[in-house]
């Protein structure tokens, strides 16, 4: 789940410069501080893994322990500017939930999430009959994190009715890269989504 | 007993008294017309005067934080886990001051001390003192030592009390604040149990009201009570199930009163040490602080108003067991700092050790400790940066 650069880029274009972020899974700070380096914002990322928090506070990035489960109910209403989730909407136990909470806390939110409608992954259950694997989704379906998978499809279908206006999307591949082949045809050929959303 | 100096040891060191002569109005109201403060120092003050660290010790703490007095010490100071060279608080990079606080009873002016205005010993008219009591004075102390601004003030429990006071009363003062297993303030239990362990001494007959010097006498079983309660409340249940579980001294039980199970002989001994180290005033004085403790109270309660002040980031860390100062008093003083939009990171520690987890060196929360610290030394200018002390 490392983030790569050009997942950076994609998701920078979206962030306001001087803005608040709430970075939920964080990671080591890679995204914050690259952020915080080139857009000058402010903010915090959540994380709950030891090693990347200790990594994070070497980093220089504000991050505070806290499972996304247990809710977010310790941030105000509409205090972030932008609430970002780099690849942890697939492993959290409810992600329509946490994408109210998303843009309860934030004006906009910025999504990220592996496609399970790409066409490897549709081939591999059609052809082999078993819950795929890939370099994105290296675990078997016993002791996967990321417990609730969607295709673009379903993510959009969600939005709608929640209300979730998509203010633009961005599909990549496994390198994070964008290419003209995946604006073709991208809930087959894209494998990682990039959503920028809100309520307003 | 060390044989020889740990190579990650401050080393021997010699604690010096600073005399203050200008009177220090307290929160009560009342003065103190002049006082002495013990204190320790590790490492040496960089040219610029911007690597010095404070560190705030907790109830039963004093000025040795680290090092040995002598190569007879069977101990080292009681954070030497954390402070030396190459430790979280790095001795080659820092100048790190200790001191013990008024109303201690290690050599700073406290209810031991004489009473310049009566000629004979405070006792229990030593003034009740505030966490911010303390502040002040130790911002008289970094005066004397050319210290404008720390790079950090740092401290456990009561300890993290006076680095959120410091914070907010000297903002410009502080450039980093690590608040350790620490709360914006007392819950009710936590002032009961406080309570308890006052009672215990006020209620031992060698007490004499607190002028059992005069009797030449201490209220020794007071004083044993207190630290037994305080002590069973600084452990958790899965510690003292681990350490000693059921077992018994002598192998089978004797039908008696006496101390049979291993938990009883370990509180009575740690109770004994103590009371025979620790001046009862003392005691009383810095629960009484601890009780009082609510910056936010002259902030209309909001506890974000009172943080708002700072300019200082922050390193806030906890521990899963303890439940004297649970995380979620940690967290109450997180969420404080986000809503006031300052720059804070915050762990907890998962660890089986209670609230006495904050002293010792467990591998996660020693590798978060010092990698915060540094980025507390990188902010420091590298020419500037302290030579290695021999």
């Amino acid at each position: 789940m490392t983030v790569l650069r050009d997942d950076l880029a994609i998701i920078q274009q979206w962030v306001k410069p001087d803005s608040q972020i709430l970075d939920l899974g964080c990671g080591e700070g890679s995204l914050l501080s690259y952020l915080k380096r080139h857009k000058n914002v402010r903010g915090y990322g959540l994380e709950i893994n030891p090693e990347k928090i200790t990594a994070c506070i070497a980093n220089g990035v504000n991050v505070i322990e806290q499972d996304l489960d247990k809710g977010l109910s310790n941030f105000k209403d509409n205090s972030i500017d932008t609430v970002i989730m780099t690849q942890a909407l697939q492993a959290v136990q409810r992600p329509d939930l946490l994408l109210d909470e998303m843009l309860r806390i934030g004006d906009e939110a910025i999504v990220t999430f592996p496609n399970f409608g790409y066409w490897r992954t549709r081939f591999y259950l059609l052809l082999k009959g078993r819950m795929p694997m890939s370099e994105t989704l290296p675990y078997n379906w016993y002791d996967t994190p990321n417990i609730h998978m969607c295709t673009f499809r379903d993510f959009e279908m969600l939005c709608r009715e929640k209300g979730i206006r998509i203010l633009n999307k961005t599909v990549v591949d496994d390198q994070h890269k964008e290419h003209w082949t995946i604006r073709l045809w991208p809930s087959m050929l894209g494998e990682i989504a990039v959503y920028h959303i809100t309520r307003k | 007993m060390p044989d020889v100096i740990p190579d990650d040891s401050v080393g021997l060191v010699t604690p010096q008294l600073q005399h203050f002569d200008q009177p220090l109005t307290l929160r009560s109201g009342r003065v103190l017309p002049q006082y002495d403060l013990m204190y320790e120092t590790y490492g040496s003050l960089n040219s610029d005067q911007s690597n010095a660290v404070l560190i705030c010790h907790a109830l039963s703490g004093d000025h040795h934080a680290a090092g040995y007095h002598s190569m007879d010490d069977k101990k080292p100071g009681w954070w030497d886990t954390a402070i030396g060279p190459g430790k979280a608080i790095d001795t080659n990079r820092f100048f790190v001051v200790a001191l013990n606080n008024l109303g201690g009873c290690s050599g700073s002016t406290g209810p031991t001390s004489i009473n310049p205005e009566s000629g004979e010993v405070y006792g229990p008219e030593f003034p009740i003192l505030a966490v911010r009591d303390w502040v002040n004075s130790q911002a008289r102390l970094a005066d004397v030592l050319g210290i404008q601004q720390w790079a950090a003030v740092v401290g456990g429990s009561l300890g993290g009390m006076q680095v959120l006071r410091w914070s907010i009363q000297f903002p410009e003062r502080v450039r980093h604040a690590v608040v350790i297993a620490s709360a914006p303030k007392l819950s009710a239990q936590n002032i009961a149990f406080n309570e308890v362990a006052r009672q215990a001494i006020a209620k031992d007959p060698d007490f004499h009201d607190g002028w059992y010097h005069k009797f030449d006498t201490i209220p020794k079983s007071g004083l044993m009570q207190a630290r037994m309660l305080g002590h069973l409340t600084y452990l958790s249940d899965d510690a003292m199930r681990q350490k000693f579980g059921r077992d018994l001294k002598k192998g089978k039980l004797s039908y008696s009163f006496a101390p049979e199970f291993e938990v009883e002989s370990y509180l009575h001994y740690q109770g004994e040490k103590f009371s025979t180290r620790f001046d009862a005033n003392t005691y009383m004085l810095m629960t009484k602080a601890l009780d009082y403790f609510d910056p936010a109270a002259d902030f209309d309660n909001d506890l974000v108003t009172c943080l708002s002040r700072s300019q200082c980031d922050y390193l806030v860390v906890s521990f899963t067991t303890d439940w004297r100062f649970s995380p979620e008093r940690s967290e109450e003083i997180v969420n404080a700092l986000v809503h006031a939009d300052k720059n804070v990171s915050y762990a907890c520690i998962e660890s089986d050790n209670g609230h006495d987890a904050f002293l010792l060196p467990i591998p996660r929360y020693m590798d978060i400790f010092k990698a915060y610290m540094q980025r507390v030394a990188a902010s420091i200018p590298l020419d500037n940066a302290a030579e290695v002390t021999a």
